[in-house]
């Protein structure tokens, strides 16, 4: 079951002229439709997820606690305090924001690449995008404080006689995000019709029939509904690549417009989507890991999927120290002692420690994976990948917290401490992520089945070459 | 080619079921899409390819016309696009402007991601919502379910169904055509006779209900437009319970229970520090000052003129005869209860103490306000010093002038 040993299968040969499998031998489309439908349709999922399920639900609890302590008492139960009025909650928000991005990526910008090895992680990832961006949501709507009046954010025409001022990049946050969870979900949700009738053509309980059956919309297959459907997914991959690098650069918008040292940095848009690309793939490599173990998916998840995923892990923690090297640089070369002195202060001021956990975590441990051996052992990488992970957490709290706790005025500088509210949501967060992660691996195809035949050598007949 | 059917396999009475179509079942991707090319070529038109995945080239052997699809994403998506930048316009430049530092009400660098968003926010739902409208789905009912192999066809199974439906449609030809396609098995597939029907009170009920539904936002709408004289319905009441203290009041958070604090020990509000009575009072031992606490000289005297022209000339004339342009003007327009200016020259006012007329100026008299809040004490100063010269001049006798200049004066021919 969690069986470390390294397969004897390998598909993770460099050789430009043999095109590598993307599943074990000897899979056809039967197989696949068992392998994945079997997670599901087992009476009882392994006990491991029953432990992890429990610790994920208790967390989950302790979130939704925390909210009501919260919104009943006064966000004054959070640490947050001039100067450093954006603390965890915003940290959070843009940490679980940014693990979204690598969902987006593989499915949407993948796909329009045609690298047909995301067929077997593209559905998990997506999932991880829509939980993620669930996570992300809830902070800075808890962060405004009076929770009932969060329709304020959006244009009404209300008695008020107000509108919002569509020039601030909060405003453009609110829109980005709420359109990129729609638009997540709708390809997440058009992407499973196909294997969601698969399973309900399988069903035999009446309640799994059912509930299949009504969210299948009566797909069946047909090749006039197929043809229209793939333009449909074309477009909707064509939609979200923009979009995703559009909301990383308008999360970083949030920062960059304002004019406090160590935020006012045009890098920022680049930098924050290659941050978030990077923090995604350490999270779809933490979760895939065990779940290919759990769920006895290592027929389609292959090692070779991880590898590739770790490959991006390497390139984009490059282009972060990249632009770590360069906020350097450009506090530097622009003679502004606010600026020279923001970045002094995160080196050797009261955080440094903070700042070297960042440095560490994100620019030196991805090293590793210029060596075979540590891209191609699930268990090194997913040490890898959590560090990265702490790394990327901690560089949204430099980025915030740092900053502002030293502004322009030394009189009201101030050390920002977390409350026990602050550290509950934040693990209660992770919380509400695996319950959700957790439910979708029982309940729902893991595996994008119909992709994954798509691109089986099988489906392409004889005299077929690619 | 309707054949009814009574077919009761498990004793139950089903209902009466007429036959759909044939459903033919291939071995591999590539037998149904040669059997598709076969079913195209023999002129079918109501017929349908099922895969568990979507196969290459088979809208070329069927020959599917390419969808609209796009077209209707390109329209959603210029739609948001517009909506997206007219919203934006028009809110914060026209219905509801306002100043953030300075920049223009509306600048399309700041309105683009709002743009974006929506325009990529439309095209998504009309990718999403397009593709099920044009697959006619959810559609939870078809004929071909109806065959019991069919269920494989969402994991390992290719298919063929044709329609009863259409022209060409004949029981055993078509199942002919089909079998000499390649297929492994035909299966002929039912329908129920008659299409179930929503039931007639259903079908009103859910008519009346969407009217219902339309009553409060019209009544809504209505509310805010009509004028009232009592403050409107709102949800959110924040805003009209405010917990605060009254000034004076009783407080709960101190031990002494005063809402007001008093002043933090040695603190001193702004401009409070007027220790020096002549300079901000005019007065010297409770006694109007005779003399001015700043120095007397050209400078100063040349700032008055200033000064004097531009806070009291309106009023009181450029010469203070209390002829200003403000007098003239409310006597034209023979304004109700307007009070002349008085003129600077009369005995009474020219006799005052210089500190007299700095209260004048600082706390205004009657009709006339105070100008503590516009001019600045030592300004105010300055005035005085301008208006003493004023009236000497107004009213000087010849020993005021230099003995040199006498004779000058005393040969100007008098006017008549
Ligand atoms: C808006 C018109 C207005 C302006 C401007 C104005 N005054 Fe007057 N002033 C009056 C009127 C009217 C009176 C007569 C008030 C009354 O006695 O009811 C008056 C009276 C006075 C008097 C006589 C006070 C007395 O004791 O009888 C003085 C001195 C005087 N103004 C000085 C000034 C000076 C110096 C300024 C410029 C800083 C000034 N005023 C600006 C309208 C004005």
């Amino acid at each position: 079951m969690s069986s470390v040993a390294f397969p004897a299968f390998d598909n993770t040969s460099d050789d430009p002229t043999v095109r590598a499998p993307l599943t074990t031998p000897g899979q056809n489309f039967q197989t696949i439709t068992e392998t994945v439908c079997r997670v599901v349709e087992r009476p009882r999922p392994p006990l491991g997820w029953y432990i992890a399920f429990a610790i994920a639900v208790a967390w989950t609890g302790v979130f939704f606690l925390l909210v009501v302590y919260l919104v009943s008492t006064g966000i004054g139960v959070w640490g947050n305090n001039v100067p450093v009025a954006w603390a965890f909650d915003i940290v959070n928000f843009v940490f679980w924001i940014g693990i979204g991005h690598a969902g987006t990526l593989i499915s949407a910008i993948l796909f329009l690449f045609r690298q047909k090895w995301r067929t077997s992680i593209n559905r998990a990832a997506e999932a991880m995008t829509i939980f993620a961006v669930i996570c992300a949501g809830l902070f800075p709507a808890l962060h405004v404080g009076r929770v009932w009046v969060e329709y304020w954010l959006f244009p009404y025409p209300n008695q008020m006689g107000m509108w919002p001022n569509f020039r601030s990049p909060l405003v453009w946050d609110v829109v980005a995000v709420s359109t990129y969870g729609t638009v997540s979900l709708l390809f997440w949700y058009l992407g499973m019709i196909p294997d969601l009738a698969t399973l309900r053509d399988r069903a035999t309980g009446t309640v799994r029939k059912l509930l299949y059956g009504l969210f299948a919309l009566g797909w069946r297959g047909s090749a006039r509904q197929w043809h229209r459907y793939e333009r449909a997914y074309l477009l909707l991959a064509a939609l979200s690549t923009p979009l995703v690098l559009s909301v990383h650069s308008v999360v970083s918008t949030d920062f960059a417009v304002a004019q406090l040292p160590g935020w006012h940095v045009t890098l920022f848009p680049p930098y924050f989507v290659a941050g978030a690309i990077f923090s995604g793939f350490a999270m779809v490599v933490t979760l895939m890991v065990p779940a290919r173990a759990f769920f006895g998916l290592k027929d389609l998840i292959t090692i070779r999927h991880l590898e590739n995923m770790n490959k991006f892990i390497l390139a984009t923690g490059c282009m972060v120290g990249y632009a770590y090297a360069l906020e350097v640089f450009a506090s530097w070369y622009s003679g502004n002692q606010y600026e020279w002195f923001a970045m002094v202060n995160r080196a050797v001021g009261p955080y440094a420690w903070c700042y070297w956990t960042m440095v560490f975590c994100n620019v030196v441990v991805p090293q590793l994976f210029w060596f075979k051996s540590w891209r191609t052992s699930p268990w090194r990488m997913v040490l890898v990948a959590v560090l990265v992970n702490v790394g990327m957490w901690m560089e949204r709290f430099v980025i915030i917290v740092v900053s502002l706790s030293r502004d322009f005025l030394p009189s009201s500088w101030e050390i920002y401490k977390p409350t026990w509210v602050d550290l509950g949501m934040l693990a209660g967060s992770f919380g509400l992520f695996f319950t959700l992660f957790l439910l979708f691996c029982r309940y729902l195809p893991m595996v994008a089945m119909a992709e994954v035949k798509a691109v089986l050598p099988a489906a392409h007949g004889s005299g077929h070459r690619h | 080619m309707i054949e009814p059917s009574t077919s009761s396999t498990n004793g139950l009475e089903e209902p009466a079921t007429v036959i759909a179509g044939l459903v033919a079942e291939f071995r591999t991707p590539d037998a149904l899409k040669a059997a598709a090319t076969k079913v195209r070529d023999a002129g079918y038109r109501l017929w349908d390819a099922h895969s568990p995945f979507p196969i290459h080239g088979m809208e070329r052997a069927m020959g599917i016309r390419p969808t609209i699809l796009p077209w209707l994403v390109f329209c959603a998506g210029l739609t948001g696009a517009a909506a997206a930048l007219l919203l934006q316009w028009w809110t914060n430049t026209i219905d509801y402007p306002f100043l953030v530092s300075g920049k223009p009400f509306f600048s399309l660098p700041a309105n683009i991601p709002i743009i974006f968003e929506l325009m990529v926010l439309l095209s998504a739902f009309a990718a999403f919502g397009g593709v099920l409208v044009l697959n006619l789905l959810p559609e939870y009912r078809h004929p071909a379910f109806s065959v019991k192999r069919f269920a494989r066809v969402t994991s390992d199974g290719f298919f063929i169904s044709i329609a009863a439906s259409d022209p060409k449609f004949d029981l055993s030809a078509t199942r002919a055509l089909l079998e000499s396609a390649g297929a492994v098995a035909v299966d002929v597939c039912y329908a129920p006779a008659e299409a179930p029907r929503l039931p007639g009170v259903l079908k009103w009920g859910l008519v009346v209900a969407a009217l219902l539904a339309l009553i409060p936002p019209l009544w809504i709408a209505r509310q805010r437009q009509i004028p009232s004289d009592v403050p409107r319905l709102h949800i959110i009441q924040d805003m009209d319970f405010q917990p605060r203290y009254q000034a004076q009041g009783v407080g709960r958070f101190f031990a002494d229970r005063r809402a007001t604090r008093p002043p933090v020990p040695h603190s001193m509000a702004v401009g409070g520090r007027q220790l020096d009575a002549h300079f901000y009072q005019g007065q010297i031992d409770g006694q109007w000052a005779t003399t001015f606490p700043i120095p007397v000289d050209r400078e100063t005297m040349e700032r008055g003129r200033e000064r004097y022209n531009i806070y009291c000339a309106p009023c009181h004339g450029l010469a203070g005869e209390g002829d200003g342009m403000t007098h003239q003007r409310a006597v034209a327009r023979r304004e109700p209860g307007w009070v002349q200016p008085r003129s600077l020259h009369v005995s009474n006012v020219r006799e005052q103490p210089v500190g007299r007329l700095f209260h004048t100026i600082t706390h205004g008299l009657n009709t006339m306000s105070g100008y503590a809040a516009q001019i600045p004490v030592a300004d105010r100063w300055a005035i005085v010093l301008y208006v003493r010269a004023l009236q000497r001049s107004q009213n000087a006798v010849l020993d005021d002038v230099p003995t040199a200049l006498r004779p000058a004066l005393l040969q100007e021919p008098t006017k008549p």
